[in-house]
């Protein structure tokens, strides 16, 4: 009989649990991903001859709390229709009961590869511009993302941004659902992978209950206070994601639990104005925060824009300069002119 | 009363048959209940000698004789009839049955001298030992974990075992060999000449699609032929459905 070794049993058991799509239009041909509540396929639509990315329940995790979550978020996904979030085709069951959605294949790369590569912090501020229209049309929607952070943010082959991974989202009412009892009672930190099209090396975010992941998440979520998480829990992580396109640098609490280092100690050549923006978004109290991604993707305009920003009052000599900086082609052009003047002004006439 | 299954959806890629050897055990026809004592000894005695080798610390000659005994005096005194699927799983049910009958014969010291008075099962001994000195990371493990993971371990070679015969049956080697290539590999992560289907492909002058469609058909029967066993190792649906959930995390439908 033939001696299966502990790698080879963990393989076949990988094997004995993958998604048979046998009795379906799809055909799937390799892994993409895998995380703690799922698993990312490349995967054939045979009836329409394209390929699209399968999001399929993981074997292990295959509890009706969690395959409900799976539906959910595919649900949540197919409600909100914007270029900014990967479109949904399809939601299923497999025979052996486990969830799964297709939706479509996106190639690029997560975003915090993109400012390995990328150090323009105008091209940046770009994308993360786009981030904050997402989920802005998100909360549009009634609909928060709660794990927002750089490897669930791709940016596609023709520079398109999209926001991944809406597993722990939230819809949010006024009256509070026995979900949120549920999330409340079991909230636990996270400390496995989960990953979506092209997260595989995310940072961690927790399986079963998922509410976020720590360094990008807001106070009121890492404390587990579900009920009071709104807009401004996004806006926190969004702030937490904008620190990490200044910094290159993820905003980790100090081990005495003292706020992270001010984006301008970590790289001097950033703007007052896009600190404030930063700190502004990632204030502790969501009162002081912008009090929606909306807000904060005008300020974030107005730095690309080199414009005044709400979240920093500028004194006389700043505001001058920044107009100097914005409009230097038009002051060298008026400093020419008036150089020219002068010089013909004191050449003496024949 | 349990319902009847379809098991695995519509196109029943999930046994059928509903045979249970631990029923078929209680059987009051010698024949039947040899067949399923033959059964369940095949899949649990590498875990049972394996487990009193490292939970009861024994010799190796020590645990061949106490694995014999145990499962001769399990069929002789029939220890599987008191066995009920609403108080543990089957495996634990034998674990605790392998316990007591180490723990009553060393407390006795009545243990029958080797070779002595035992009908000897044909159990290749020799293999276990291989594999049990093949094997890392066993101190890390609990007894019952260790014991859990060596069911496994026997479940999934049989099942492996059995894969191989029905292609070979069919004249279909080849689905398995693509299947033991690939699926049953020893190699590492920066194995740099790791296989792929297109070199699978090439080796076996098929398609890329080919392999992809082969290894999933002969992944799909592998599965098929774990949970089969699966089946014949419990006593009713709902254990078998609560076993498949823990081994494989499926719903069987």
């Amino acid at each position: 009989m033939k001696w299966v070794s502990d790698k080879g049993l963990k393989r076949l058991l990988s094997v004995a649990v993958d998604p048979d799509f046998g009795d379906t239009k799809y055909r799937i041909l390799e892994e993409i991903s895998s995380g703690g509540m799922g698993t990312v396929y490349l995967a054939e639509d045979i009836e329409l001859g394209r390929q699209i990315a399968i999001k399929v329940l993981n074997a292990t995790e295959a509890s009706q709390d969690i395959a409900q979550r799976m539906v959910r978020e595919a649900q949540i996904i197919a409600r909100l229709e914007h270029p900014g979030i990967v479109p949904v085709h399809d939601v299923g069951t497999l025979p052996d009961g486990r969830v799964f959605y297709a939706m479509k294949l996106v190639r690029g790369g997560r975003l915090d590869e993109y400012a390995a590569v990328n150090d323009s912090l105008k091209d940046r501020l770009r994308k993360f511009q786009a981030v904050c229209d997402a989920v802005a049309f998100a909360h549009a929607h009634g609909v928060i993302h709660r794990d927002l952070k750089p490897p669930n943010i791709m940016i596609g082959s023709f520079g398109e941004v999209l926001v991944l991974d809406w597993g722990v989202a939230k819809t949010i009412t006024s009256q509070p659902s026995a979900a949120d009892d549920l999330e409340a009672d079991t909230l636990r930190l996270p400390h496995n992978n989960v990953g979506d099209q092209l997260n595989q090396q995310s940072e961690n975010t927790a399986p079963g209950t998922i509410v976020g992941t720590p360094n990008y998440m807001s106070p009121e979520q890492a404390r587990g206070e579900i009920r009071r998480l709104d807009e401004r829990s996004d806006v926190y992580s969004l702030g937490a994601i904008l620190y990490f396109l200044l910094t290159n640098k993820t905003p980790r609490a100090s081990e005495n639990g003292s706020q992270p280092a001010r984006p301008r100690e970590l790289n001097s050549k950033i703007s007052k104005a896009a600190e404030a923006v930063c700190l502004k978004a990632m204030a502790g109290s969501p009162d002081d925060r912008y009090a929606s991604a909306k807000e904060l993707a005008i300020d974030v305009v107005h730095l690309i824009d080199d414009e005044a920003v709400g979240a920093y009052r500028e004194n006389i000599f700043e505001r001058s300069l920044r107009w100097l900086n914005k409009n230097r082609f038009l002051v060298l052009l008026v400093l020419a002119y008036l150089l020219m003047r002068i010089f013909f002004i004191f050449t003496p006439r024949r | 009363m349990e319902q009847d299954t379809d098991i695995g959806g519509p196109r029943n890629r999930f046994p059928e048959t509903h045979y249970s050897a631990i029923l078929a055990a209680r059987s009051e026809d010698g024949e039947v209940r040899q067949r399923a004592f033959e059964t369940i000894v095949e899949s649990y005695w590498k875990p049972a000698y394996k487990y009193i080798r490292i939970k009861w610390q024994a010799s190796n000659e020590d645990a061949k004789d106490l694995t014999q005994g145990f499962f001769t005096t399990a069929i002789e005194k029939r220890y599987f009839d008191s066995y009920d699927p609403a108080i543990a799983s089957f495996q634990t049910f034998i674990r605790t049955c392998l316990d007591r009958y180490v723990t009553n014969q060393r407390k006795s010291d009545q243990r029958l001298k080797r070779g002595g008075g035992i009908e000897h099962l044909s159990l290749d001994f020799g293999e276990a030992e291989n594999e049990l000195f093949q094997q890392h990371g066993v101190s890390e493990l609990t007894p019952e974990d260790f014991f859990h993971r060596e069911w496994v371990r026997s479940l999934f070679s049989l099942a492996i075992e059995n894969l191989r015969r029905h292609y070979v049956e069919k004249g279909s080697e080849v689905y398995f060999r693509l299947f033991e290539l690939y699926d049953l590999r020893e190699d590492t992560q920066d194995d740099e000449n790791k296989l792929s289907y297109a070199s699978l492909a090439d080796r076996f002058g098929l398609t890329s699609m080919d392999v992809t469609n082969y290894l999933a058909a002969a992944r799909r029967q592998f599965r098929k032929l774990v949970l089969e066993r699966l089946r014949e190792l419990t006593a009713n649906e709902a254990e078998y459905r609560r076993e498949a959930r823990e081994l494989l995390g499926v719903e069987i439908k």
